[in-house]
């Protein structure tokens, strides 16, 4: 950790439009600071800013930027209306960190990537230009949908699939106002900017992020990975599915570690809305998601794994109760 | 700077040169409290668990400054010398422990989880995300952010479900 | 106080033991499912580890490493780094040590670290006042290199391979039984690096005192643990005391020192002041030791009976160039089934990566799981139930010495296994589903060979009838404290609770150590005999044979007659030094310990994840001595198999040799959801040629099978089969539907 100065805001607006880092829960500040891969000289502590409550906002929530990740799998309203949120939730990290971890930090959250972690390797991510050790190197977490030939890192988390699949809305202020940003287009392809993993501005903070009305239906969050619990996803499935007559009326899908966003699939959807569910149409669908896709040699796996598990949730999703 | 820390209902005044102090370190080497460990000092191991307000947390991914203020529960504020807590006493009868070393975080950590539970908190195990039940997926899911080596896991639920099914 | 009276049993393993004490003593505390006795202080967090307990003024060292896979340091930023906030020194010394050594060296591992032959090898040390800037020095070190990674070898595919004469064997003609036999499996298997990841981490803290070192560090075996840091320092052994009384953790992995306690030893001399290192867990995964990856080739026949005719275990491994340790992957392939026709064959290949050493159970904990997946390829081809198979084949004698076993209840451990897991309920391959999970059984041996070393011990009987053990063994979680309290307890008929074990502390009676399971039979022995000597005066002083003593909660009893052993002290203090040595009995007896495992697995057959549903062992591995903690020992040992048949994998990066996944992270070991209930038994066994309390080791024994056991439930699950460990979900999806 390099050395920095440390104060701890009031209020939001002493931390927005600052030039100090954000702390918050700390849980991948402080893990990047450490090994010196974040080098902030100054953090401003946002943990008594408030911001820290779930409230009703319509037929939708509004959740405090500084909602620890615990509370909110636990609220009532998104366990009985969001469940996908809560599933999302609920499959990342360990209870200790999800008791920390915060909206707006998790939705911050940087690469898992392996050279990104080490300061010895170059990284285009953490020192523009500096080259991407992980094409040719190891690649067992890293991108197959939307990379680029800069970086093919992941964004790791859970929660943000699950917030792309409902179609959050992120709100954010800075020195030149507030602004909301759709969750879906929160986090960025790395094209030749990889160092921007997401819209947010210089001096911008999360105020809170609010979800619409209830969608209903079936929702399942369905995370593969190496170990049961405490592990990042290698895929993951956000799928929130309502049936009408045996058909499929709303369709929401997102996928989680495959690529530098959560990748929402909004074409898959339209294709699946309003047919009726079979294994045939759900591979079909999977064609479209995985367009372009691309391994890098020990994630090839990840393409048809994404697809199985696609099938699967949709086959879930859309089973008919007896 | 100087911070107040409430460590064990203890009242302490922690002088810091350096803000880069982490709440862990400042426990173990500014106030010689080195029941909490150090396994990993980045999240990934669970043996650095405390309570902040009763509530499990790792202490190495926070900073000792961000704790003004704060009440914080280390293993030596669970149990005495003369009387352990249950779940000490739990995690001898059973064997919950080998080389140790991942001991007090454990301890720390079912204890708060056991609060969780009766809290009604949901977790990726609970089949209806309003009623979580208390099975044995249930501990071992909530018990997976305190890795063991020496691999006590299945001693380790077993403690629990003895601590947690003893009157009070 | 009065010196004690002095009093020694050496006693050397030339025989069978008859005496048989442990089964004469009355009090049945040894055999007792005992809690440990430190266990109050471990779980109150007041048990001391490694890098706890500084000394007044201790200041703080952080390695620095080297970012180049080979090639020379010709320089270092080192007065911008002297000059940044808090730093004391930075210290390129030719004494700081390449690689850790070796389990037992007993001597200086390589030293120099100007030469660089691993990513990641500490090149120097920076110490500072406190541990944050000692860190933040330590990153902002930049090392000029004579950089030559374009020359270091770092994939097993590029490195040559010595072919050892020494370790290669061959019996009757293996090629040619292999074209005749009925059945045959010819396959190749891979093991990748593996990691210790015990939870502490390595860590030293040292100071000097009137030109004695003293360090508190987290290591297994104190003997040589003070021999191998003396030497690395060109001091005498006399002038080095090492405690650790606590080690979180070890598995092989603390065997020898490590660059820790070099490292805080010269820092310690150059500031004058106490110095602790603790290794940041990445530098524990890349600069302590690893498991070598291995590539392995299993040739198997049989007649139509199912009798083995040929078995070859042919093991390809790796370690640095000039380390002489190799993972002895056959150990066990040449004494545990029939075959007239054998060959071993074992090839060292040399890598720039970390060195490889002992970790638990080295050899067998990848050999077995390899062979037992063959044999039950095997079984399949012969169409013979896989226990069937292995019960038809155990030898009665080391089929390659002809020795006679110690005792061998392979067979005992392989029908009781079956009965109570359920064995007959296996389903054909690939038939057996839950939803999308497929169910699948699989069996596997466990066999491990079984040691004993040199060690020593003393036990005093105060003249208050209370007891002291001491020796310089260490207890990693293995139990030591325990039993070692229980047999001095036992033999000397005092309640547990009147006896203290003081361990951990190299001026104390030099022991085996905590490794290759002989800690135990070791330890426990030299603590047995000092307790016998002191039963022995005893015995004199009452007037009878040592075998007409019975010691019992304080009580001594001959005939009829009946003293309490206060009494009987009349103010003196005994002291008794037991010493155990190994003798012909390892020589002329094939000694292994013995187990069966089974386990139930659930594949996926949409994500090919697996999960383990159930897990079960039965072991005969002689006296067991607290089947508490050796019930924790196995569960241990089988989640260690858990990790290695699924998840463990150091991925190494082929352009440099580094560590890629060198975190608690991104190297999986299992997780408290990843593990079911696991049922261990243990046969009531004795082996009267392994050490006078006839018990054997137990630790490791549980680890070498279990992986096997899941990849052949795996494959029972599936109907497909696997050779390449750990059995990943990508690994599972190519081989799906
Ligand atoms: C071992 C381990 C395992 C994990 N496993 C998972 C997993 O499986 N799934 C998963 O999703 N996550 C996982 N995580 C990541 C964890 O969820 C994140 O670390 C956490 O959510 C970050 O939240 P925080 O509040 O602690 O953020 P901080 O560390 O405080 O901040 C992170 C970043 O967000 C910025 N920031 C924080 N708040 C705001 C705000 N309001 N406005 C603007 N910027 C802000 C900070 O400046 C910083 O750059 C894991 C972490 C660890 C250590
Ligand atoms: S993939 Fe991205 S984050 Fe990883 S090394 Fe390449 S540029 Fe850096
Ligand atoms: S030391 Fe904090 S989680 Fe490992
Ligand atoms: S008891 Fe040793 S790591 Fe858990």
């Amino acid at each position: 950790m390099r050395p920095f100065t440390y104060t701890r805001a009031a209020t939001p607006a002493e931390a927005i439009g600052s030039a100090a880092r954000i702390i918050a829960g700390g849980t991948n500040l402080l893990d990047l600071m450490k090994h010196q891969v974040e080098t902030p000289d100054r953090l401003c502590d946002v943990n008594h800013v408030g911001l820290d409550r779930v409230e009703r906002d319509g037929d939708g929530l509004r959740i405090g930027a500084l909602v620890r990740n615990s509370d909110l799998a636990a609220d009532d309203a998104v366990r009985t209306d969001w469940p996908l949120l809560s599933r999302a939730i609920l499959a990342g990290a360990s209870g200790q960190i999800r008791n920390r971890a915060t909206t707006g930090g998790n939705l911050m959250q940087r690469t898992r990537c392996y050279y990104f972690y080490d300061i010895d390797a170059p990284c285009n991510k953490r020192e523009p230009g500096s080259g991407c050790a992980a094409i040719g190197g190891r690649t067992r977490l890293h991108a197959i949908l939307g990379a680029s030939d800069q970086c093919i890192a992941t964004y790791p988390g859970d929660m943000a699939v699950a917030l792309s699949a409902l179609d959050a809305t992120v709100e954010v202020e800075g020195p030149e106002g507030r602004r909301e940003i759709a969750a879906t287009a929160f986090h960025r392809l790395p094209g030749t900017t990889p160092e921007r993993d997401t819209e947010l501005r210089p001096g911008e903070m999360i105020l809170s992020v609010r979800l619409p009305a209830p969608l209903g239906g079936r929702q399942i969050y369905r995370k593969v990975r190496d170990r049961r619990s405490y592990a990042f996803a290698l895929v993951s499935v956000a799928a929130a599915v309502g049936m009408k007559d045996g058909r499929m009326e709303t369709v929401r899908l997102a996928f989680g570690s495959v690529a530098a966003k959560p990748w929402r699939a909004i074409e898959a959807e339209a294709m699946l809305a309003g047919q009726a569910p079979s294994a045939d149409l759900f591979d079909r669908a999977a064609d479209v998601v995985l367009a372009g896709a691309q391994g890098y040699g020990d994630n090839d796996f990840k393409i048809p794994l994404l697809r199985r598990t696609m099938r699967a949730v949709l086959a879930e999703a859309t089973q008919e109760t007896m | 700077m100087e911070i107040s820390l409430t460590v064990n209902g203890a009242q302490h005044r922690l002088r810091l040169d350096d803000p880069r102090v982490t709440l862990l370190d400042a426990l173990r080497q500014h106030l010689g409290l080195t029941g909490t460990k150090k396994g990993c000092d980045h999240g990934q191991c669970g043996a650095c668990t405390v309570m902040l307000d009763g509530r499990r947390m790792n202490a190495c991914l926070s900073l000792a400054v961000m704790h003004d203020g704060d009440a914080i529960t280390t293993i030596e504020g669970i149990g005495t010398a003369e009387a352990l807590a249950p779940m000490q006493a739990a995690f001898i009868r059973h064997d919950g422990f080998q080389c140790g070393y991942c001991t007090p975080g454990q301890i720390v950590s079912a204890t708060a989880m056991l609060d969780e539970l009766r809290q009604g908190w949901p977790s990726q195990m609970s089949a209806d995300l309003t009623a979580p039940q208390f099975t044995d997926d249930e501990i071992r899911e909530r018990m997976s952010g305190n890795l063991c080596r020496c691999s006590c896991y299945p001693n380790i639920v077993d403690a629990i479900r003895d601590a947690a099914e003893a009157p009070a | 106080m009065p010196d004690p009276i002095e009093l020694t049993l050496r006693h050397q393993m030339n025989s069978r033991d008859e005496r048989n004490l442990l089964d004469h003593t009355v009090q049945g505390i040894v055999g007792s499912p005992l809690d440990r006795p430190e266990g109050p202080l471990k779980v109150r967090g007041t048990a001391t580890y490694a890098d706890e307990d500084h000394p007044p003024g201790t200041v703080y060292g952080w390695l620095v490493r080297s970012t180049v896979g080979k090639g020379w340091v010709v320089g270092l930023n080192t007065s911008e780094l002297r000059a940044m906030p808090g730093v004391l020194a930075v210290i390129r010394d030719d004494r700081l040590i390449r690689n850790p050594a070796q389990g037992q060296a007993g001597k200086a591992p390589y030293q120099g670290p100007a030469e660089v032959f691993y990513k990641g090898q500490p090149i120097a040390v920076v110490v500072a006042e406190t541990m944050e800037q000692a860190r933040d020095a330590a990153l902002a070190a930049r090392a000029q290199y004579d950089d030559r990674t374009d020359k270091g070898v770092f994939t097993p595919e590029r490195a040559s391979y010595e072919t050892p004469p020494k370790k290669q064997a061959t019996q009757g003609d293996l090629d040619k039984e292999m074209d005749a036999a009925a059945f045959r499996v010819d396959l190749e298997y891979t093991t990748p690096t593996m990691s210790h990841s015990a939870m502490e981490p390595h860590a030293a803290v040292a100071w000097w005192e009137d030109g004695q070192l003293k360090v508190r560090g987290s290591y297994q075996m104190l003997k040589h643990n003070v021999e191998e840091l003396a030497d690395a320092l060109g001091i005498s052994p006399k002038k080095v005391r090492i405690l650790s009384p606590y080690v979180g953790g070890g598995f092989g992995s603390k065997l020898g020192i490590s660059h820790e306690a070099v490292g805080a030893a010269i820092a310690a001399q150059k500031v004058g002041r106490p110095v602790a290192i603790a290794l940041h867990r990445r530098q524990v995964y890349e600069t302590t030791m690893r498991r070598s990856e291995s590539r392995q080739r299993v040739r198997l026949a049989c007649d139509r009976d199912g009798q083995l005719t040929a078995v070859g275990h042919e093991a390809w491994v790796s370690n640095l160039p000039g380390e002489r340790f190799s993972e002895p992957v056959t150990q066990a392939t040449p004494f545990t089934y029939r075959g007239e026709n054998r060959l071993i064959g074992h090839h060292v290949g040399r890598l720039n990566i970390t060195a490889a050493g002992s970790m638990r159970a080295p050899g067998e904990a990848i050999g077995v799981p390899v062979t037992e997946a063959a044999l039950d390829e095997l079984a399949e081809a012969a169409g013979l139930c896989p226990v069937e198979l292995r019960l038809r084949n155990i030898p009665d004698k080391d089929p390659t010495t002809g020795k006679p076993y110690s005792g061998n209840r392979l067979a005992d451990c392989l029908r009781r296994g079956a009965e109570s897991f359920g064995w007959a309920d296996r389903p054909q391959p690939g038939t057996r589903r839950d939803g999308e999970w497929l169910i699948g059984m699989g069996m596997t041996s466990a066999i491990r060979v079984n040691m004993l070393e040199n060690s020593a011990a003393r036990v005093t009987l105060a003249a208050d009838g209370t007891a002291l053990v001491e020796t310089d063994m260490t207890d990693i979680g293995t139990g030591s404290y325990a039993i070692l309290t229980q047999i001095a307890a036992e033999v000397l008929g005092l309640p547990m609770d009147r006896v203290t074990t003081m361990l951990g502390d190299s001026d104390l009676p030099a022991s085996s150590g905590s490794g290759g399971s002989f800690g135990a039979a070791s330890a426990g022995s030299s603590v047995m005999l000092a307790a016998q000597a002191v039963r022995d005066r005893l015995a004199e002083r009452m007037g009878c044979d040592p075998g007409e003593l019975t010691l019992k909660d304080g009580t001594a009893i001959a005939g009829n007659r009946q003293r309490q052993i206060v009494d009987l002290l009349a103010g003196d203090s005994l002291q008794g030094t037991g010493e155990i040595e190994p003798g012909t009995t390892s020589q002329d007896h094939r000694q292994a310990c013995w187990g069966a495992q089974f386990a139930e697995v659930a594949v996926s057959s949409v994500t090919g994840e697996v999960q383990v549903r159930r897990l079960s062992a039965v072991f005969a591995t002689g006296r067991i001595l607290n089947p508490k903690t050796a019930r924790s020992q196995c569960i241990g040992g089988m989640i260690f198999g858990i990790g290695q048949a699924l998840h463990e994998e150091v991925m190494t990066d082929p352009r440099d040799g580094g560590f890629v996944n060198r975190d608690l992270a991104e190297y999986h070991i299992p997780a408290n959801l990843d593990v079911p209930h696991i049922d261990v038994e243990f046969l009531d066994d004795r082996d009267p040629y392994a050490n006078p309390m006839q018990a054997k080791g137990i630790g490791e024994l549980a680890c070498c099978g279990t992986a096997g056991a899941i990849v052949n439930a795996i494959a029972n699950a599936t109907g497909k089969r696997f050779h390449h460990f750990p059995v990943t979900l990508d690994k599972v999806l190519a081989k799906l539907d």
